[in-house]
């Protein structure tokens, strides 16, 4: 049978990884991190609150004949060779799936990095710090960042947010929510330095645009992402925004067949427009994985995949008492309050040329899910 | 099949009652209801629902 090599072990690698199994390919996942897939979302709340057990994070595993090479980082790939490089070893594949992901952007400011948040091992670091007392900085004020603020408040730290956008959650929110939001935060204690840029790091802190100096024990940067990228250079595909693929998530510009999914995917997809966005929403993983999974099985049997593609963008955030939930892709439209108010618990369509593209519920899961009908296209005659 | 949910890890999110909407449903207080022991059947959908938990609390056995 042919042989599928899957590089990344996380969410999107394992659900393609177990999408080909079931159809009988061999499959081998070669992963970065020495563990198993985990889910990632805790590391921010739960887990981060109440002590990081890795054990209780890992995905179920419904196939135990998946060929796992874990703590092995790929170097290189040649799609024509049809092999993947691990140092100088080489693993030849019939089918490849680019799972590589994304990992959290440094600041181009001099100074030494700060931490970050991304794996098991940064979330135990990061939680053996968060003391009753201890002050904790947070550069960056997107939902990992909030996430890790309303934690650490919640764990007794004293908590500033520092940030270059004036709101938190600015894009994927708005500005009248992200207002809200920061009023929540700061009914829980939460400092917010935000509009100002961070001029230079310090062991200890930050220095702003405009000169202000920001000190705390704990400093951590959530700052957005960029694309585990590097080891496909060289074989003339579109890097510039993660991989770009088609609609199916076949990887464009090769005739080999490889597929890409989750967060590294940039994929258009009709329920919105033809263009081709990156989107690091916790559910498309397993989307795309799905999907990749049926589009690269198809490619090795000499088939051309076929089917109509079209994920819903789903997240959520959990901040004290908030429960934020969005269906869609809300940052690509005008906030409009459709229920409730802004400061409490309300529902927010996102409208683009008069259409609706996404909403958000605070703390309204039930009525959200009546809204979620209405954004984007469906397939026609219904999907 | 039994159909378990690990109602200390489950934040009622809902996302397993668009996958398996006869299993999995919220109730009048958003808190998920579910249906305990269903027909294979059902199963792939099942399986969809424990996919996308955000919190993987669902458990499935034979």
């Amino acid at each position: 049978m042919a042989q599928v090599i899957v590089v990344g072990a996380g969410l999107g690698g394992l659900r393609a990884a177990e999408s080909l199994r079931a159809q009988g390919f061999d499959v081998m996942v070669i992963g970065e991190e020495i563990h198993l897939p985990y889910n990632r979302p805790p590391l921010s709340k739960e887990a981060l609150k109440g002590g990081v057990e890795i054990e209780g994070l890992h995905f179920r595993r419904k196939h135990d004949d998946i060929d796992w090479r874990l703590g092995a980082g790929v170097t290189g790939c040649s799609l024509t060779e049809r092999v993947v490089m691990v140092d100088d070893v080489a693993y030849p594949f019939d089918g490849l799936v680019i799972a590589t992901g994304i990992r959290p952007r440094h600041l181009p400011v001099p100074g030494p990095q700060p931490q970050v948040l991304r794996t098991a091992e940064d979330a135990v670091h990061l939680r053996e710090q968060l003391t009753p007392g201890a002050s904790l900085l947070v550069i960056g004020a997107g939902f990992i960042g909030c996430e890790v603020a309303a934690t650490a408040r919640q764990l007794g730290c004293e908590v500033t947010v520092t940030a270059y956008d004036a709101e938190p959650m600015l894009r994927p929110l708005g500005p009248e929510l992200g207002a809200a939001m920061k009023a929540h935060h700061e009914a829980h204690g939460v400092t917010f330095h935000l509009g100002q840029g961070v001029q230079e790091f310090h062991a200890d802190g930050v220095t702003l645009a405009d000169g202000t100096r920001l000190t705390a024990d704990v400093v951590i940067e959530a700052v957005g992402s960029v694309t585990n990228v590097e080891w496909l250079h060289g074989n003339d595909l579109n890097l510039e925004d993660g991989v770009l693929t088609d609609n199916l998530m076949r990887v464009v510009g090769t005739d080999v067949p490889v597929v890409a999914v989750g967060d590294i995917a940039r994929f258009p997809n009709p329920r919105f427009d033809d263009v081709p966005r990156r989107i690091e929403h916790w559910n498309l993983p397993t989307e795309t994985g799905k999907r990749a999974g049926q589009t690269l099985g198809a490619l090795l049997k000499g088939e051309e995949p076929t089917g109509d593609f079209r994920p819903m963008p789903a997240f959520w955030s959990d901040q004290y008492d908030i429960g934020l939930q969005s269906y869609g892709q809300p940052g690509l439209g005008t906030p409009t309050l459709v229920d409730g108010e802004w400061s409490g618990d309300c529902i927010v369509e996102y409208l683009r040329d008069g259409e609706v593209i996404g909403v958000v519920g605070v703390n309204r899961t039930k009525d959200l899910m009546h809204y979620r009908k209405e954004i984007g296209h469906e397939a026609v005659g219904g999907a | 099949m039994k159909i378990t949910v690990d109602m200390d890890k489950c934040q009622h999110y809902g996302q397993c009652t668009f996958e398996a909407p006869t299993v999995f449903a919220l109730n009048d207080d958003d808190k998920l209801e579910y249906v305990g022991e269903v027909d294979d059947a059902l199963a792939d959908q099942v399986e969809a629902a424990a996919d996308v938990c955000p919190m993987q609390a669902i458990e499935i056995s034979a």
